[in-house]
């Protein structure tokens, strides 16, 4: 029987979660790097034993882990502890916690300063990895969303870690902006059937696109609308919080952005707005049904200014029409006095025959729903405040 | 040999169970100090000081003897218990909790 794991980053640690295909009774590893803030661990859906966390600390920095036995053990890709930090010629070994923005003139020039809070230009500092993503192609490829945002590669299982630098060096690096939980890029979506394609998101930039693996980009932001920037409509400065795709429709993106629900049928060269009949268009995560890729699911979130779940209920929704139209699903979820908030990347899906669904929250439940969403059970109910939920459908 | 005592964060980041002990090349300085520790644990490097400029990180403190040595120059000479092993030099997180 399949079974499934699912890898959930806290605040203070990180989790695995497993059970079997029936998706009932679940074994609980952890805390794992208990007191770090684990933002995000992702598995290679090559090899499903390679899994990359990312471990952070306003204290300590940014730490990279791996594991090459499904979580069981992690290192730091790199240097083993004792050894020499340089090889035989001198030349320094791998140094995983190394993100270094690239400012070289043979690369592009990228731009040295963004927008701050207040107007004022502001150099780009680097903080934490908030997104980790696989290659599709290669296990020892990863790629790393980082604040402040730009886009990083490894290509030797998190050794070494090099900015793609077309992404801030394209020409409105000006123009982006902080949101409240800082200048992130936060989504990749790798193209599975164009591998020079690449989507990801900003908060407040908004989504970019290459199609050349990563040496050129373009904002794909028309069509989106935002009330508390000087021009809605403008190019550059929305504040986009998750993008999903389907993998049998590259093209077809779906988007949650501060407020509104989007949709781009054209790979994001425009959107348009699916908010239909939900109680609030504000969010943070979206995800797509595995074998339906009209179903998608969402958890509006009350306002920018109270982020928790309208009416002290926690309601996901689906709609089974690509937007426009939502249905609540509610069995099995509080339905008074919550006050929880699902962060952006804390939803995922499985894909087994009956597509099971998670989603962790502030309040550190992780729920599951192994019916599409119609019902839902807690897996666990009082881990630190969840930051991220991926999950991998195992043999 | 230098003691040095972690937070207890970076003892598990270097899977070491109490004070560190290193032998530093020449004068115990802060500089001297960190440059050895990160030898000895590279994945320490990046967590006490910025990877490229080499500056303290900001929510980091460096004390010994009961004196705050974190604002000192990183080549000035750490005090003589410390060079001699009779006092550790202790790398603190400057808020506790959070």
């Amino acid at each position: 029987m399949s079974k499934v794991r699912v890898l959930v980053g806290t605040r203070k640690g990180a989790f695995i979660l497993t059970s079997d295909g029936r998706r009932e009774k679940w074994d609980v590893n952890g805390p794992l790097f208990a007191g770090w803030e684990l933002y995000h661990l992702k598995g290679s859906p090559l090899d499903p034993n390679r899994l990359y966390a990312s471990q952070t600390s306003g204290w300590f920095g940014q730490v990279i882990q791996r594991s090459d036995d499904g979580g069981k053990t992690w290192h730091q890709p790199g240097t083993p502890p004792g050894e020499p930090t340089t090889g035989p010629d001198g030349t320094p070994k791998g140094e995983s916690n190394k993100f270094v923005y690239d400012t070289s003139a043979e690369t592009g020039k990228p731009l040295t300063t963004h927008q701050w809070y207040d107007g004022t230009q502001h150099p780009w500092q680097f903080k934490r990895v908030w997104h980790l993503e696989p290659s599709l192609t290669d296990p020892d490829t990863v790629y790393a969303g980082v604040e402040d945002a730009a886009l990083f590669r490894s290509t030797d299982g998190g050794k070494n870690w090099h900015e793609l630098p077309g992404l801030r060096g394209h020409g409105t690096g000006p123009k982006w902006q902080p949101g409240a939980g800082g200048m992130c890029l936060h989504t990749i979506i790798l193209d599975p059937q164009d591998p020079g394609r690449i989507y990801i998101a900003i908060s407040a930039a908004g989504a970019f696109r290459t199609d050349d693996g990563g040496k050129t980009w373009k904002p794909i932001n028309r069509g989106l609308r935002s009330q508390y920037i000087p021009d809605p409509n403008a190019e550059i400065g929305h504040c986009v919080h998750h993008v999903a795709m389907h993998k049998s429709r590259p093209g077809v993106l779906f988007m949650q952005k501060h407020w509104d629900v989007m949709r781009s049928d054209n790979a994001g060269d425009s959107w348009q707005e699916v908010s239909g009949n939900l109680p609030t268009d504000f969010g943070f995560v979206i995800d797509v049904h595995a074998h339906e890729p009209q179903t998608i699911y969402v958890v509006p979130i009350k306002s920018d200014g109270e982020h928790y779940v309208h009416g002290g209920k926690l309601r996901v929704f689906r709609s089974r029409t690509g937007g426009n139209e939502w249905e609540a699903l509610t069995k099995g979820l509080p339905q008074k006095d919550c006050y929880v908030n699902v962060l952006r990347d804390a939803m995922a899906v499985d894909s087994l025959d009956k597509c099971g669904i998670y989603f962790g929250t502030t309040g550190g439940q992780v729920y599951v729903s192994p019916d599409a969403g119609d019902s839902w059970a807690p897996i666990v109910r009082d881990l630190p405040a969840v930051l991220s939920v991926e999950v991998q459908t195992l043999p | 040999m230098i003691r040095v005592i972690l937070p207890p964060h970076l003892r598990t980041l270097a899977k070491v169970d109490s004070e560190v002990k290193l032998q530093v090349e020449g004068q115990a300085t802060q500089r001297s100090v960190l440059d050895a520790l990160e030898a000895h644990y590279p994945m320490l490097r990046g967590t006490i000081r910025d990877h490229v400029t080499l500056q303290r990180r900001p929510f980091l403190r460096f004390f010994a003897c009961e004196e705050d040595l974190t604002h000192e120059p990183p080549d000035a000479p750490l005090p003589e218990a410390v060079a001699s092993g009779k006092e550790p030099f202790v790398v603190l997180g400057a808020i506790a909790g959070g």
